[in-house]
């Protein structure tokens, strides 16, 4: 049970650092390599915020969010449009996307290391033992969890119940067929792409709390987050849930039972057996 | 095609990357080469401990004139170049350094690995490299093969026999309760190296290792780690860790209230940024480095490391990194430009440093140094060292009550 809750904690940090890029990917159809360095941009923020200001990570999502989201806007309208314009096929856009967007992980590293330095960062939040079942658990981490289903809830709700969520569920499947029924592909796009950067970095914020971060950690959660959104299938929520909290429980278990130093080669015998046995992913529809 | 293309990306980004800071100075200053990590995984360590320290005596240097050579003074230039923590560009950094920007000295890199993966392209254009944060058990083999190659840190199993030893004589003295010790390293070479190192000494000790284990290098979540640590119920907590690490195995002995009577992480626990993350909770904690805070060089030393660069050095490698640069300084005031000649010096002579008298023994090594520290009343105190003065007692770790 104990190990339960553990992994559960753990893939509900997994679900944070991997939603954005689902978006991204599935809807936006940007594979964007640059997705943890807006991840660890998010952290810095809470970190700048909590010790200028003692202002709570929870409420540094605020600020975090809306500025994240203007970022990818721009970043997509400016940058990526043109190579979505371009591109004759899916095929196409992958490669450029991949391309620019490495890119653009090396231009935000230096940044970062320009506006904060390179020194590790990290704070104090919430770093206290909460019991549940019996068994300590970090608090910080169980918050990040609690945002996690939220955020992942609203998302999903957000994209199966509203008319704007319809839509986009209508670009990731088809694009050319959504834009014969009068849906603005470029603006809902855009849209999807900024938003999956507000909860890449809404991710960053929370995991600042409890994990130590600098400039150049972006390609660790980026590297991550592909497996994740392959595993789970591209473009569906439930899929990067299921597949965080699998590869959670997994890393926890192993960890636990067998050893910690096998947590790496766990997670990647999953990967291997979900690409091998569906390859589409956990919740990825056969391509037709 | 595709995996094609984004390979020549990573190369012409890799080629574009390097950051050239060269400051505008008179075309006779005496140049000197500078390469380590700015980006990738060891950035955060360099960030704090090596060029910090670089900026430090650059400005001294040049705020006293410059150098004197051949009986007059020359400022010094320092060339920067970001290696992105990887051995292949370290190389082609210093190899550029030598032919290109015709470095008069270039500053050893960061990190054992890449001091060593960068040694033969040092020897083969003839620079000395007085290497600071590169800790190893090949000094004898090194140095003999690469004359020019000094070692200023300490070795791999001194650092391990000091923290065995405080172990021993706390058991001895009583404030160890039991022999039980929970080990665990970072699976990367430098905590496999420890790790190793420590497993015959622990048991010729006569402790027991009642929980010994390692986890990936970037683990996420380190709590399934201090969880098994904790239910073998331990008298002693080591881990030979990375500065990540070193602060998530902190945080989660806190939350989980690990008991223990001495408890040790590796690297990045003498760093300033530990002491703030955890106050009061780092009473007590043991660390790799340690220096004499209280020795007047060393205050002078700090404040302006904190007046030039803004930040507070570390109380390990921060001082020796720049102790390093005195000895690069001294040896070419004495012997001038010739590269040669400093390399002899190097071998021969005393230097003066900030961390005390520094000379090299027929192995390029440097013999006085610290090997572990201690938190104690919010400092990071030395309380081990091979031949430095100045250790403080050790003292019990009493709970994580804040």
């Amino acid at each position: 049970m104990d190990i339960f809750i553990t992994g559960l904690l753990l893939g509900g940090t997994y679900a944070l650092i991997a939603m954005g890029l689902n978006l991204q990917y599935g809807v936006a159809r940007i594979m964007n390599l640059a997705n943890g360095e807006i991840l660890v941009a998010g952290g810095f923020t809470a970190f700048w915020f909590y010790t200028a200001g003692q202002l709570s990570p929870l409420l540094t999502i605020f600020v975090a969010a809306p500025l994240a989201f203007a970022v990818n806007w721009v970043i997509y309208r400016v940058m990526l449009e043109p190579l979505v314009r371009r591109a004759k096929n899916r095929g196409q856009l992958e490669v450029d996307s991949i391309l620019a967007t490495f890119g653009l992980s090396f231009v935000a590293v230096g940044i970062m290391l320009a506006v904060f330095g390179g020194d590790y960062f990290n704070y104090a939040y919430l770093a206290v033992p909460v019991n549940l079942l019996g068994d300590t658990y970090a608090l910080n981490r169980v918050m990040a969890f609690l945002a996690a289903v939220l955020i992942c809830g609203l998302l999903y709700l957000w994209l199966n119940r509203t008319r704007a969520g319809l839509s986009i569920r209508a670009i990731a499947v088809s694009p050319e067929s959504a834009q014969l029924v009068g849906i603005s592909t470029r603006k809902l796009a855009a849209i999807a792409f900024a938003l999956g950067g507000a909860v890449t970095a809404v991710g960053g914020v929370l995991i600042s709390s409890f994990l130590t971060l600098d400039a150049s950690t972006g390609v660790i959660f980026t590297l991550k987050a592909l497996i994740i959104v392959i595993m789970g299938g591209v473009g569906d929520v439930r899929g990067t849930i299921a597949a965080a909290l699998l590869l959670g429980v997994v890393e926890t278990f192993v960890a636990a039972v067998i050893d910690p130093g096998l947590t790496l080669a766990a997670a990647y015998t999953l990967f291997i057996l979900i690409l091998l046995f569906r390859p589409q992913g956990l919740f990825g529809k056969k391509p037709a | 095609m595709k995996r094609r293309s984004v390979l020549k990306l990573g190369a012409s980004a890799a080629l574009a990357t390097p950051f050239l800071a060269r400051a505008a100075l008179a075309s006779d200053a005496i140049k000197i080469g500078a390469v380590a990590p700015k980006t990738g995984p060891l950035a955060g360590g360099s960030a704090v401990t090596h060029w910090p320290n670089v900026r430090l005596w650059a400005a001294q240097v040049n705020e006293r004139g410059g150098l004197m050579v051949d009986g007059g003074q020359r400022m010094v230039e320092i060339i920067e170049y970001d290696d992105q923590t990887n051995p292949g560009e370290t190389i082609k950094a210093v190899q550029r350094l030598a032919t290109q920007d015709e470095a008069d000295f270039i500053i050893a890199p960061y990190g054992t690995g890449l001091n060593i993966a960068s040694a033969p392209i040092f020897a083969r254009y003839g620079y000395p490299q007085i290497a600071v944060s590169a800790i190893t058990d090949q000094v004898a083999d090194l140095s003999s093969k690469f004359p020019g190659m000094f070692f200023t840190l300490g070795s791999t199993s001194t650092f391990v026999e000091d923290v065995v030893g405080i172990l021993s004589d706390m058991r001895d003295a009583g404030q160890l309760s039991g022999s039980k010790v929970a080990m665990v390293n970072v699976a990367d070479a430098f905590g496999i190296e420890l790790a190793t190192a420590a497993r015959p000494l622990m048991e010729s000790a006569g402790f027991e290792l009642v929980y010994d284990t390692s986890y990936p290098l970037g683990t996420q979540d380190l709590s399934p780690v201090v969880k098994g640590a904790k239910a073998a119920e331990p008298n002693a907590f080591v881990a030979w860790s990375y500065p990540p690490d070193t602060f998530g195995l902190t945080e989660q002995a806190v939350i989980e209230d690990l008991q223990v009577e001495a408890y040790y992480t590796a690297v990045a626990t003498c760093f300033p940024a530990f002491g703030a993350r955890f106050g009061a909770q780092a009473e007590g904690i043991l660390g790799a480095g340690g220096v004499d805070p209280d020795s007047q060089a060393f205050k002078d030393y700090a404040a302006a490391h904190m007046a030039v660069t803004e930040a507070a050095p570390d109380h390990w490698a921060s001082a020796t990194t720049y102790a390093s640069l005195q000895v690069l300084e001294q040896a070419i005031e004495s012997v001038g430009l010739d590269r040669d000649a400093v390399t002899e010096h190097l071998r021969g002579a005393r230097f003066e440093t900030v961390l005390g008298p520094m000379s090299f023994n027929d192995q390029n090594f440097n013999e006085a140094y610290w090997t572990v520290g201690q938190w104690q009343d919010g400092v990071f105190q030395g309380v081990a060292s091979r031949n430095r003065d100045g250790a403080k007692t050790v003292r019990v770790k009493q709970g994580w009550s804040a």
